[in-house]
């Protein structure tokens, strides 16, 4: 574990890891969607209009998962001060950030029809949308220091206040408003969910895939970022077998 | 016999004479607080800045709705605590800036007395000299915008309660951007998040208030929320503050 964070051991472990997780995603993207899109039967009330909860569910998953890795990584790079946990936590917002924004269009395209409105101010939505500000003010905090690290760690600081702004957020607008569906799977006893298994399954799947895809383009993400953070350094120019140092042009 | 009890009678007066340099802390916070008044006070066309931008936004609303008393009596609570969150916002990022420009950081990190406790006394000092002018011409807005005098008490108290609170979450907000390239505009979007529940709060309150049912709920939330804000914000915006000064 602890040569794992060092950054040319991680380079190269994630540079093998990284195509398998990808195909592996790819895979279960496909199961899910066939499974989804053409195997799962029309649903009583919103005929094929409910398909669109194949991808909005697990990116919505994914919206909340993405922060808690990134405020986890920024914690780790806080506290100890680890330069690779301070580049994977900002590798996080912008694919956080993206499954949000998924998200948040998804759910605005099922509602027009549904609800016959693209946007209502409803308590899940909202709160959506606030995460979605909170990923916008960690990405922009982070790109508006000179030094990448001190920018790094004062985003994750940030990420760690918005994440105890999170739950208060959530049942704030709560109490404000609410017309949102709630939850129709139960984690704790998944045959109990009021979902039906024809349709669980695919979703189930697809949140298997974007698990691994996020893992895996966090991966790839941060082999740029190292490379960009420790130009200069000796595993660096090994690796992209270049000339000796040469300040200006070792940015990438 | 002699060169023993020499240097620890010397040791002894030394650290004597440390403890009466050191000022207690609070003996900090009333000096940090007195020079903070002052430097407002040298420059007090300043502290009309807030006041001016909310007379001004206030003054446009009828022009912008119409001069319907009954529609502006409606909105009135939720457009003034609006107001006074964006007033709030420009003064909040400059709230360590100076300090940071002029090596005063750098002395606060390295003084005795707890950096989180000077975070609040500039927090405190800071609410002091930009918002309780605001408060104080609330009334004079409401009247503008024909708030009900009974409504008035409770958009006073939501705000005595939501302010407070703001300006610590503002202050580690500002301490964090204090040592990026100054945008207004990041410091704004980092508030929004943060500002959503108090604003919800607040505003439900003058909502009750006008519609006339119990509105203690929300303000008892906010409360709940204070209290919480000034244990916990002081203590990010110093660790804000040591990301911001170390390089």
């Amino acid at each position: 574990m602890h040569r794992l964070g060092s950054p040319p051991t991680f380079y190269r472990f994630a540079g093998a890891l990284r195509p398998w997780l990808m195909l592996v995603a790819l895979a279960a993207a496909v199961v899910g969607l066939y499974g989804g899109l053409v195997l799962a039967p029309p649903d009583y009330q919103q005929g094929d209009a409910y398909r669109i909860m194949f991808i909005h569910v697990p990116s919505a998953w994914m919206s909340l998962f993405v922060y808690a890795f990134m405020a986890v990584a920024g914690l780790v790079a806080l506290v100890w001060r680890v330069k690779l946990a301070e580049v994977i936590a900002m590798e996080c917002a912008p694919a956080g950030a993206a499954f949000t924004l998924i998200t948040l269009a998804t759910g605005s395209l099922w509602g027009k029809p549904m609800w016959g409105t693209w946007w209502t101010w409803d308590a899940r939505l909202t709160s959506e949308l606030v995460l979605f500000f909170l990923y916008l003010g960690v990405i922009g905090l982070y790109h508006a220091f000179e030094d990448r690290r001190r920018g790094a760690r004062a985003a994750s600081l940030l990420a760690l206040v918005g994440i105890v702004n999170l739950p208060i957020v959530h049942y704030s607008v709560q109490w404000w408003n609410t017309l949102h569906q709630g939850s129709t799977v139960d984690w704790l006893n998944l045959g109990r969910s009021s979902i039906a298994p024809s349709m669980l399954w695919p979703l189930l799947v697809m949140a298997l895939a974007t698990h691994l895809y996020f893992f895996a383009s966090i991966l790839g993400r941060s082999r740029i970022g190292l490379l960009s953070l420790e130009s200069g350094k000796q595993w660096v120019r090994q690796r992209v077998g270049g000339q000796p140092a040469q300040p200006t042009g070792a940015r990438t | 016999m002699i060169t023993v009890v020499q240097p620890t009678g010397d040791a002894l007066g030394a650290s004597n004479r440390v403890r009466n340099v050191v000022p207690g802390a609070l003996a900090a916070c009333r000096a940090l607080l007195v020079r903070d008044f002052l430097l407002a006070w040298r420059r007090r066309g300043e502290l009309f800045l807030p006041l001016l931008y909310a007379v001004i936004v206030t003054a446009l609303f009828p022009f912008a709705l119409g001069p319907d008393p009954q529609l502006l009596r409606r909105i009135a609570g939720g457009v003034l605590l609006v107001i006074v969150v964006l007033a709030m916002l420009p003064a909040l990022e400059s709230m360590f800036r100076s300090d940071l420009e002029d090596g005063t950081l750098e002395q606060w990190l390295l003084a005795p007395q707890p950096l989180a406790l000077l975070v609040l006394t500039r927090v405190i000092a800071h609410w002091l000299t930009t918002v309780l002018p605001l408060l104080i011409v609330m009334p004079l807005l409401g009247a503008l915008l024909d708030l009900s005098a009974d409504v008035l008490p409770v958009l006073m108290l939501a705000l005595l309660l939501a302010t407070p609170l703001l300006a610590l979450l503002g202050a580690v907000l500002s301490a964090l951007a204090a040592g990026a390239r100054g945008s207004g505009i990041l410091l704004a979007l980092m508030l929004l998040p943060l500002a959503v529940p108090v604003v919800i709060f607040a505003a439900g309150a003058i909502a009750a208030a006008q519609s006339g049912i119990p509105y203690m709920a929300p303000l008892s939330w906010l409360g709940a929320a204070l209290v919480l804000a000034v244990v916990l914000a002081p203590l990010a915006g110093a660790a804000a503050l040591r990301i911001a000064v170390e390089a």
